[in-house]
């Protein structure tokens, strides 16, 4: 594309257009333009400085579109980031045999009998020992710590030892400095007693913030301290091992069928304006079809990973198709016709020559699918996919959520400490999406042959 | 014996078939000698024609073993229990059953209903015998299939046509689910529809205005009135998709696109192209939670400014913003490609005659370009008008018949969501009208799909 | 007495293969009229004549490669050794190996030079052991006149290699599978002068242990190479004779005003 060289305000001195025609030439009716004139020139820079909004209005578009990008991932870091953090509460806990239920010989000899000893009860007296019981300062879950502290060492029973415990989500966001203590009580959520004690604990140096384990390894939960995306992040991975294990071979040899072997006629030009409109079907309605087919005519398994895995391979499956066709259609004939001429068959010229070549496409085409099919809220709803679950899926047919499910059902959720997480497992699955689509276009540049 | 156990074994018995077949066909080639022609095919063929014998009748077995096995084991458990056990309905028979199963995988050690423990045995029983029975049926068949395609085995045998058979039939098939989804869409949602539009007339859904639905579950429950005019959520959806959005995502989607093909420097298109790339690819539940956190309360803190004091935080503005940022790549792309159409003859012939870029762009290479900028729009208005997490999380689920940005509304898409979470019975007209409403909503965008993609077609024909 | 057929050899061996009445038509188009020709091991017999004359269609229904053109027809009889090569017993696979063909573009395979020439013969399990298949590779290449030039390089690509190279490796390829005829359509059109010569030297070299039939639209190239010409003319037969008979003497006027370069 080549710049037309057009200086920014008309004539620069170098062409000369100003002289009189010469005396020999003939009179043509109209007279020759006068482009030194007034109005000529007026014009002439008026249609640059038209030029030059135009050309400033693009500018201000892509400004626009790549701002908006920008912000949006300033946004959601910036209140994300938080999420990978933990705050946690130094408590002297005393493990006291008799509330336990528990003593240090039972606790070695039979590890299961601490499932069933009361860790919640000593928590709750140490905390109440050290801080009184006007704010809630420990989260309900952090006796899992406790239990885990004994099945570690038995011996510890009996004694008291400095404890590391989740903080509230109260704390932990005061911690964060998440809260405006300038406003009213009214409009806080933290009340006064909370700021009170968080800051008694401040000066004890009672406080400490760390990575958030539980976020990244635990399932969900109903209070935000201790909520995780692991669940989610393996119901999604086992959906998407069930979607790729389906569409991917279905549609490589759907689409080496009706490219390479099936007769050209009326029948397949319709096959193929229909697929290319299935590529652009709304997702919402392959959640219909999941929920009609699926769960009621064939009575699977709700919100499983297997009848989220068909639904989305159902949406995925025209994408691969579309995108394997295009590879398998860029493989030269002059490569059939020599196989041919030897005395391959048509099976063996597809197999050992036409698929080896248009296999790139076809994978850069199902990871793009892929990861397409990762960011799917809305037809996983409507299989149910959206339950609560406290722990972690086990298998394909059990009940399971996805990661972006997961971030749907806390969008709703208007404490802070959910729209902290909310915006950090939108970070977890931004990368999950960054890299698959960097694999993708990294496949793509290095594999995919020119012709 | 489990059917899990039996495919490894069906498995294993292809294995040993490959291997003898091909063994067989080694000695062919052998006896033969290296001549084109002596030996139909190779022994792999003939290994893997041995093989797919074997497995195939074993498969069969086994698949309808899968489908039928557990229907079968419930039926003889059900018959086999004293009158009067279980209740007569569907329901209560499928409860009892996910009792049972549940005590047979040892899920929990006691049930409510007191027969569930006797059932529980006698599934065991059931499901040992016809686990029996059908395993063998399966082995039984698979070492026959196999044993006779290894005595058909002969040099001149076409083992490899007919393994290529096979895989043509193989290929067929994965074409026919690829076909048949299309159907299975359009069939699940007119049958569906049909039991709708039998509770509903089709003209009180098409043109009322009222959308409340509720259905009575008793006759004198109140609050039942159960108005399924889906009039609004058509008008939400065309303001919020068709309207604002493209408000937002043409001129913008137009612009970049221009500036990009007429203008940019290749080092700057290669950078700009893959951020609006990501733009796309964006998750749509991503900027439905921007759109509530963020989007929705500015809107909402502007129109108190400007005096509009009933404004909601749930606006049919702020959905519309960030649904039109993101069809803008969508935009984009298919004006590029239309621009990038139009032959450079057009092009340098306006530029030669002085005009400057901009004017040959407004005057003479959009108008060139226009067919295929249009079915880029159009196919734009398609996606967005599909688009259901933007709006399920940012404009609400009122059905309002407004025209103030402000305000909520709803869509078709948010609708389905709402009809169809939580507690469902398939048959009451709440239900069903979600499905009525995907019918109208494949059909329009199938209809905007077909339309947009014969225009951009035509309009590539006409300059090539 | 009646003339015997344009084409019909004379002779009291039997040709390698025999065409009769051989008519071709793409759709409403009638691209052959009946041809009848016979090929011989002994003679390289040229195909010559303008474009658009069929001869590349009667080639490509040596080899069944017609069966590719969904809209092709054909009807008359071709025969190998005797057997009918349209029966449906006879296996096209085999016929294509038994009858190679190099194309006008050289089109070898995006693998190794090995396994270019490799390839055939491992389809059709002509080598079992590697020192069998590496020998096949070796005299393919030896008889194509190319294993000089990449003997130490069998695992380069085989598009690195220049156009001649490439089509010198194509008839190698063609060559490993033990074909009985080779057809080579306009093989060194797409060549420079150079290459052409050692492609018509390779020619000549390959002459007698194979039937060898060759389209040509070069008539100089035709009356090197070829003992035994043929010139095509809108789909039919017209001329067949010895090559020096057909470039000195030609009996029919049309062939005549070809060679004369009337028309052409």
């Amino acid at each position: 594309m080549t710049e037309v060289a057009v200086t920014p305000n008309g004539m620069a001195g170098k062409t000369d257009l100003s002289a009189a025609p010469t005396a020999g030439s003939s009179d043509l009716s109209a007279a020759p333009t006068a482009w030194n004139s007034d109005e000529m020139q007026a014009r002439i820079r008026r249609r640059y400085r038209q030029e030059r909004t135009f050309k400033g209005l693009g500018i201000l578009a892509l400004t626009i579109a790549a701002g908006f990008l920008v912000f949006l991932m300033v946004t959601v870091i910036g209140s994300g980031w938080n999420s990978f953090r933990q705050t946690q509460v130094l408590v002297p806990v005393t493990f006291d045999a008799a509330r336990l239920g528990i003593g240090i010989e039972q606790a070695k000899a039979d590890p299961r009998a601490l499932s069933r000893a009361n860790f919640q009860g000593v928590m709750a007296d140490s905390v109440e020992r050290s801080f009184g019981d006007d704010a809630q300062l420990v989260s309900d879950g952090a006796w899992l710590a406790l239990r885990k502290a004994v099945e570690a060492d038995p011996a510890i029973i009996g004694t008291t030892q400095p404890m590391w415990l989740i903080a509230t989500s109260n704390m932990d966001q005061l911690s964060k400095r998440q809260i405006d203590l300038d406003a009213d009580q009214a409009n806080r959520p933290v009340n006064d007693f909370e700021i009170a004690a968080w800051n008694r604990l401040e000066a004890d140096g009672k406080l400490r913030t760390v990575l958030n384990r539980t976020f990244l390894g635990g399932a969900d939960s109903v209070d935000p301290e201790l909520a995780g995306i692991w669940g989610a992040l393996k119901g999604s991975f086992l959906t998407l091992l069930v979607t790729l294990a389906i569409s991917f071979p279905v549609g490589v040899l759907a689409a080496i069928y009706l490219e390479e072997f099936a007769a050209k006629n009326r029948w397949t030009d319709i096959i193929e304006v229909s697929i290319n409109n299935l590529a652009a079907v709304p997702s919402i309605i392959f959640g219909l079809l999941g929920l009609s087919v699926f769960l009621n005519t064939m009575n699977m398994p709700r919100s499983a990973p297997v009848v989220g895995g068909l639904t989305l391979a159902l949406m995925t499956l025209p994408v691969i198709v579309i995108a394997s066709r295009a590879a398998i259609k860029a493989v030269p004939p002059s490569i059939r016709d020599a196989a041919l001429g030897i005395g391959a068959s048509r099976v063996q010229v597809v197999a050992h020559h036409v698929l080896p070549l248009a296999l790139p496409g076809m994978l850069t085409g199902t990871i793009l699918g892929m990861a397409r099919a990762l960011g799917e809220t809305a037809p996983l709803l409507m299989i149910g996919m959206r339950a609560f679950l406290t722990s972690v899926p086990q298998g394909l047919t059990q009940p399971a959520t996805a990661l972006p499910v997961q971030i749907f059902i806390w969008s709703d959720n208007v404490s802070r400490g959910f729209v902290e997480k909310t915006s950090g497992a939108i970070i977890v699955l931004l990368v999950f999406l960054l890299t698959i689509n960097s694999l993708a276009i990294y496949l793509r540049n290095r594999f995919e042959v020119r012709w | 014996m489990s059917i899990g156990f039996v495919f490894l074994v069906v498995l294993a018995l292809g294995g040993m078939a490959f291997w003898l077949g091909r063994q067989r066909g080694m000695a062919f080639a052998v006896a033969g000698g290296a001549q084109v022609g002596s030996v139909h095919s190779r022994p792999q063929y003939h290994g893997a024609f041995v093989a797919i014998m074997a497995v195939l009748p074993a498969f069969l077995v086994l698949a309808i073993w899968a489908v039928m096995g557990e229907g079968l084991v419930s039926r003889e458990v059900l018959s086999g229990l004293p009158a009067g056990a279980v209740g007569d309905s569907d329901l209560d028979r499928s409860a009892f059953l996910s009792e049972v199963r549940g005590l047979v995988r040892g899920d929990y050690a006691a049930a409510f209903n007191p027969s569930a423990d006797g059932a529980a045995v006698a599934w065991k029983l059931a499901s040992a015998r016809y686990g029996l029975l059908f395993g063998s049926a399966a082995l039984a068949l698979g070492l026959m299939g196999g044993l006779w395609a290894w005595t058909r085995l002969k040099p001149d045998f076409r083992a490899r046509t007919r393994v290529e058979r096979f895989m043509m039939i193989l290929l067929v098939v994965a074409s026919l689910v690829a076909i048949l989804t299309t159907f299975g869409i359009v069939a699940s949602l007119v049958f569906e529809s049909f039991r709708f539009f039998q509770i509903v007339s089709p003209a009180e859904f098409l043109f009322g205005t009222k959308w409340s639905p509720q259905t009575a579950i008793r006759a004198d429950q109140v609050g039942s009135s159960g108005a399924f005019g889906a009039v609004p959520l058509f008008w939400g959806t065309i303001f919020i998709g068709a309207i604002i959005a493209m408000i937002v995502a043409i001129p913008l989607g137009l612009m970049t696109a221009i500036y990009l093909t007429q203008y940019a420097a290749p080092g700057f298109r290669k950078v700009a192209k893959p951020v609006l790339e990501v733009l796309a690819g964006v998750p749509t539940v991503v900027y439905g939670f921007f759109a509530a956190l963020t989007v929705a309360p500015a809107v909402r803190d502007f129109a108190i400014s400007i005096g509009i004091s009933n404004a909601s935080s749930e606006s049919a503005l702020a959905a519309g913003l960030v649904m039109g940022v993101m069809i803008i790549p969508f935009v984009s792309s298919m004006a590029d490609d239309a621009l990038t159409a139009v032959p450079s003859s057009m092009r340098d012939g306006s530029l030669a005659m002085g005009a400057t870029p901009s004017e040959t762009i407004r005057k003479v290479m959009i108008p060139a370009a226009l067919p295929g900028i249009v079915g880029g729009v159009l196919l734009a208005v398609s996606r967005a008008i599909g688009e259901t997490m933007i709006v399920v999380m940012a404009a609400g689920l009122a059905a309002n018949l407004t025209v103030n940005p402000f305000n909520s509304v709803t869509t078709v898409t948010a609708q389905i969501v709402a009809l169809l979470t939580g507690d469902q019975e398939f048959d009451s007209a709440k239900t069903l009208s979600a499905f009525a409403l995907g019918l109208v909503l494949f059909l329009v965008t199938l209809a905007l799909n077909i339309y947009a993609l014969a225009v951009v077609k035509k309009y590539r024909e006409a300059y090539d | 007495m009646t003339m015997p057929e344009a084409g019909v050899s004379v002779g009291t061996t039997r040709p390698k293969m025999t065409a009769r009445d051989v008519k071709v038509s793409y759709g409403d188009i009638e691209a052959l009229k009946g041809v009848s020709i016979d090929v011989s091991t002994e003679d390289v017999t040229a195909f010559i004549g303008p474009s658009g004359c069929g001869k590349s269609t009667f080639l490509r229904c040596l080899n069944r490669m017609n069966d590719t053109i969904a809209s092709a027809r054909f009807s008359g009889s071709i025969e190998l050794d005797g057997h009918d090569i349209y029966s449906p017993d006879m296996d096209v696979v085999q016929l294509r190996a038994r009858v190679g063909m190099v194309f006008q573009k050289p089109n070898p395979f995006p693998k190794s030079i090995y396994e270019n020439v490799a390839y055939g013969p491992r389809i059709h399990g002509l080598a079992s052991k590697k020192a069998d298949m590496d020998a096949i590779v070796e005299k393919s290449l030896r008889r194509a006149g190319l294993w000089d030039e990449v003997k130490d390089r069998l695992q380069d690509s085989g598009t690195a290699l220049s156009g001649g190279q490439q089509q010198r490796l194509c008839i190698a390829r063609a060559i490993a599978v033990n074909p009985e005829v080779i057809l080579m359509d306009e093989p060194a059109s797409a060549l420079d002068p150079i290459a052409t010569a050692k492609i018509e030297e390779l020619i000549d070299d390959l002459r007698g242990r194979y039937a060898i039939v060759i389209v040509t639209h070069n008539m100089q190239q035709a009356a090197r190479v070829s003992q035994k010409t043929a010139f095509f003319h809108l789909g039919t037969l017209v001329e067949y004779g010895d090559t020096r008979e057909i470039f000195t003497n030609p009996k029919q006027p049309r062939t005549k005003d070809y060679i004369t370069g009337r028309y052409g």
